[in-house]
């Protein structure tokens, strides 16, 4: 509390402090008859001169910063894509330093060097079509140019993975990342969010994540029957609001059973296996260099953005769709450690898309191993299947039974 | 004819006053229809809101620069709520960024740039008593008031203000179980906007209205001073760009409140399992940034207008390549509409649409550069006079070409991909459009002053501010270029995770963040001098000449007191172009359009 008193005061006698200032200023250029309109020679000579000292500190302060800051920071690109964007964007750098600094030096140049005086008259020079046509015709050829070599880029970055590429999926949620590995068959399976249980997290279409979605969905302990108990329940009284609340409720989820049953009708059971072979990996993303990846992004809730700063690369996940990149890494993260001199360096994947409070948490390490050790990674990690994991045999199909034939009874039509 | 039905109004005005020496408090200075009052009431207000929004800016820079420590300068703002034990919470620094955002580009910069300058020096460029319809006028102000007031109150409410950043993209400011910005907050940042989009179009159909129809004589549409065909080419892309983010915040509004599915498709979140399929979040970006885009001009193209002409004014030199100006803002007008999806290369839209919007939006360099060779050829061999409206507009010339080259690497959606949603972008997008919109309000600020207050501002002062302001700037946004190539996101609360992967980077980070906070408090102080300076002016400035700049439009040729209907007598006539600087053949440098062509003299 003091200190904002004492802030105040400052405050305060600053403001008294200046108008003084000002009065006495004013009161002198009285003397001197200048009406704040014209600008004596002594200032307009300082003003220019201070535009060139302006101009050499900004100039020496941009090339500091790009001397001691220049790329350090991400190091060199680590992917077979971020090579490409590299060359690209230094080639760019040139281009744009070049204009800026002669647009630049010209524009102060010129103000030091064409301030008013006394005697010389301004050149009246209003127009030069020649002028205009060649700053109009070289900007053209230079944009040109950009333009073609990012098109040619863009087209390869965004171009359909190969047959060879592995597939991966990462999952953002507010405020992790999950990553799931297509499995033995390289195909990752459908999923359909709808299908979110405590055990299927990734919502992944099987046969039997489809029943236990829809005995959830009844059964469960916010499920349809149990709001259907409080609702019928004679001897309590609900207030409107929890009534309504209740309501609203209970028709959202009606509404997604019956989407559930639709599904049930569509899937059929060869489709199971694209998903149960599925991995799924959590905290760490484990890649192989010089493998190429195509990854699949996806959303539970918001925006997120996969960022993955050191391979160049990104994308954002959108919920309702599938967005796709891919990246080869050249580099295993042992060998950037070396690169950037930095023991403890890894690479990242960053959420990039404002996604809540705790935005700037969301983050997923990610190592790049040589393929002997990735294959031996891997190896221990295929024993850990969707299947495996989640739902260990034997699969009984016994429950879903009743539940289907429940809902039947239950579910409005 | 009109200029005939005009002077009789203006006789009945006249009249009329003899009965009513003085007009009353109310109508004069509050509903107000004089376009010089309504243009000062614009000021007054955006003047304030931009200190809020600077304020803003601050506190969370403060936040970043020194993360996690105790700071009294938050708590004595913020609270225990929002910063316990002065320490920024996570939700609030995203409300900050959000509502600074916000009011920068909308009240600050639409509201405050164009509708300033928009309502001074149209009716009084063009030689007209007073805009198309005053009625409207002054209704577009009470509705920028209104969502200015709404858009504060917002700031005080429990949950806070919008949390989702000023694009605010839904689904995040769709649902309030994602944060808590997304409640009562967002929907006070909806209709705001909406009652501000509805002002601004009420402004913008008058300024058109005004310029196509109550020219005076012989003010052709090519004798009109860059000025009014900036505030022209705004006015019509405000007119065709708003009304799609109207749409947007409707369709949102209606996701939000009444269950539609415009935006929202099959999302879970904070554990409840939402029926909504179908909608797009990318449909969303696309309606945004059709007016997001559009609005970078709509905020830079009064700054370059009011720039051309105190450029060409201190230059005491005509504008160069005049009619290439125009043919630039109107370039540059249109194609602002195409280039839109280069915000959206890597949300998941069609790579092939992708390459469509490089291609568009690397065209606009062509006219940029134009517009920037145009200018360094006024200053050549020009006899440079430097008020603090010159130095301003020569600043803008420099951070539009400094923001506008870096502009040249996000457009290649190739390279976007890799600094896309950095700190490099939130630099280039404040340098070209921020600074150099801020900077052609203080030019513009500065030069016609005397002619909105009948005073002159402080010179002295003046050259301070603008030294202060010109280090600043650079001082912040130089280095934030870095922070941007080193991988830095924006709005993150601090770069703390840097730390677990890569310590160096995370040191540079943290130094530059230092760094850019020191030059942005030095900065923000530096605004009370001119802040100072204006109120002072107002008061005790000494009193203004009629026409101190020298200047050869037709503004400078009303009295300097404020008359109802702008001229005494008759409506001036215009006979020239309005850059007739050091003519050769004159004695005087200037000759105001008001004087017709020698005998045997050339227009230009």
């Amino acid at each position: 509390m003091e200190n904002k008193l004492i802030i105040l005061i400052a405050v305060i006698l600053g403001t008294i402090a200046l108008s003084q200032l000002v009065r006495v200023y004013e009161l002198s250029s009285k003397l001197r008859k200048t009406g704040e309109y014209e600008v004596s020679n002594r200032d307009n000579v300082l003003m220019a001169r201070l535009m060139l000292i302006f101009m050499i500190f900004q100039f020496l302060g941009l090339i500091y910063l790009m001397i001691k800051y220049g790329w350090t920071g991400l190091g060199v690109a680590a992917s077979n894509e971020g090579v490409e964007t590299d060359w690209l964007l230094n080639l760019n750098f040139v281009i744009i330093l070049a204009i800026f600094f002669l647009t630049n030096f010209l524009l102060f140049y010129f103000s030091f060097k064409y301030v008013r005086k006394p005697g010389v008259k301004a050149y009246y020079y209003p127009h030069n079509n020649k002028l205009e046509l060649i700053w109009t015709i070289v900007p053209a050829v230079v944009m040109a140019v950009i333009i073609i070599l990012g098109l040619k880029s863009w087209n390869k970055l965004t171009a359909m993975s190969g047959s060879d590429a592995i597939r991966i999926e990462l999952f953002s949620k507010q405020f992790d990342w999950t990553a799931r590995y297509a499995g033995a068959d390289n195909v990752l399976g459908r999923h359909d969010y709808k299908l979110t249980t405590d055990n299927n997290e990734l919502a992944l279409v099987t046969s039997n994540t489809i029943d236990t979605s829809i005995r959830v969905m009844l059964q469960g302990p916010s499920g349809i029957e149990a709001i259907q108990r409080i609702l019928n329940n004679r001897d309590t009284v609900l207030n409107d609001s929890t009534m309504n609340a209740l309501r609203t409720d209970l028709s959202r989820k009606e509404r997604l059973l019956r989407l559930l049953f639709q599904m049930k009708g569509h899937h059929s059971k060869k489709q199971d296996n694209s998903a149960w072979d599925d991995i799924i990996q959590k905290d760490t993303l484990y890649l192989c260099v010089n493998q190429p990846y195509e990854f699949n992004f996806r959303s539970k809730d918001v925006l997120h953005s996969a960022y993955f700063p050191h391979f160049r690369a990104q994308m954002n996940n959108v919920p309702g769709m599938t967005t796709r990149t891919k990246f080869t890494p050249i580099l295993t993260t042992e060998q950037m450690r070396k690169k950037m001199n930095d023991p403890k360096f890894n690479f990242v994947l960053l959420c990039n898309k404002i996604c809540g409070g705790a935005h700037y948490k969301m983050k997923m390490i990610v190592v790049v191993k040589d393929k002997k050790s990735f294959d031996v990674w891997m190896k221990q990690k295929s024993k850990e299947t969707f299947k495996a994991k989640y739902f260990p045999a034997p699969v009984s199909k016994a429950p879903a039974t009743p539940a289907t034939t429940s809902a039947a009874a239950t579910t409005p039509m | 004819m009109a200029s005939v039905a005009h002077d009789e109004h203006n006789h009945a005005d006249m009249h009329h006053d003899e009965h009513h020496h003085e007009e009353g408090f109310v109508s004069k200075y509050i509903f107000s229809q004089d376009h010089k009052m309504i243009g000062k009431q614009f000021l007054m207000t955006a003047v304030f809101m931009g200190i809020v929004a600077m304020l803003l800016s601050v506190l969370f820079r403060i936040q970043l620069a020194w993360p996690g420590e105790s700071s009294d300068f938050l708590s004595f703002f913020l609270g225990e709520q929002w910063a316990p034990n002065g320490v920024l919470k996570e939700d609030m620094y995203l409300g900050l960024v959000t509502i600074h955002g916000t009011i920068m580009v909308f009240f600050l910069l639409t509201g405050g740039l164009s509708g300033t300058f928009s309502n001074i020096l149209i009716p009084l460029q063009l030689g007209a008593r007073d805009m198309a319809t005053g009625f409207l006028n002054m209704l577009s102000y009470w509705f920028f008031l209104v969502s200015s007031l709404i858009m504060l109150i917002s700031l005080f409410i429990s949950t806070g203000p919008a949390m989702a950043g000023w694009t605010i993209y839904p689904p995040l400011s769709a649902l309030p179980q994602a944060m808590s910005g997304s409640g009562t907050g967002m929907t006070l940042w909806l209709l705001s906007m909406a009652i501000f989009i509805a002002g601004s179009l009420i402004g913008s159909l008058n300024y058109i209205v005004t310029v196509i129809n109550l020219r005076t004589q012989g003010m052709t549409m090519t004798r009109m001073p860059l000025t009014i065909w900036t505030f022209f080419v705004t006015a019509i892309l405000g007119v065709l760009s708003f009304p799609v983010l109207l749409s947007a915040a409707l369709l949102l509004m209606m996701d939000r409140l009444v269950g539609t599915s415009f935006f929202l498709s099959d999302i879970i979140v904070g554990g409840e399992m939402l029926a909504n399929h179908g909608g797009s979040p990318i449909l969303f970006q696309h309606l945004f940034w059709f007016l997001g885009h559009p609005e970078v001009y709509i905020v830079l193209l009064p700054a370059l207008g009011l720039s051309s002409e105190i450029i060409a004014t201190n230059s005491r030199k005509p504008i160069f390549g005049y009619k290439a100006m125009i043919g630039s803002i109107l370039a540059i007008g249109f194609l602002s509409f195409i280039v839109w999806g280069h915000h959206m290369f890597i949300t998941g839209m069609n790579p092939f649409l992708g390459s469509v919007f490089v291609f568009t939006t690397l065209l606009i360099a062509i006219p940029s550069a134009v517009k920037v060779f145009n200018y360094l050829t006024t200053l050549w061999r020009g006899s440079l006079i430097f008020t603090p409206a010159m130095l301003y507009a020569i600043a803008l010339v420099s951070t539009f070409i400094t923001g506008g080259v870096t502009g040249i690497i996000l457009a290649d959606s190739a390279l976007d991909i890799a600094i896309h949603d950095t700190y490099f972008v939130v630099a280039h997008f404040h340098i070209v459009m921020g600074m150099s919109a801020v900077f052609g309000m203080f030019a513009g600020v500065y030069h016609w002053f005397p002619k909105m207050y009948g005073r002159m501002m402080n010179m002295r002062l003046g050259y301070v501010h603008f030294w202060i302001t010109l280090v600043g700037a650079y001082g912040v946004f130089f280095p934030m270029h870095f922070v941007g190539l080193a991988g830095a996101p924006r709005r993150y609360y601090d770069s703390s995770s840097f730390g677990d992967f890569n310590e160096s980077s995370y040191n540079m980070i943290m130094d530059l963040n230092i760094i850019i906070t020191i030059f942005a408090i030095i900065a923000a102080l530096g605004q009370l001098i001119f802040l100072f300076n204006f109120f002072y002016s107002i008061f005790r400035g000494p009193k203004a000449p009629q026409n101190p700049w020298n200047s050869t439009t037709l503004e400078w040729t009303t009295p300097v007191e404020h008359i109802h209907g702008n001229w005494p007598g008759e409506l001036p006539t215009v006979y020239r172009w309005p850059y007739d600087y050091s003519k050769p053949g004159s004695d005087v440098d200037f000759i105001p359009q008001t004087v017709p062509l020698a005998d045997g003299e050339e227009e230009h």
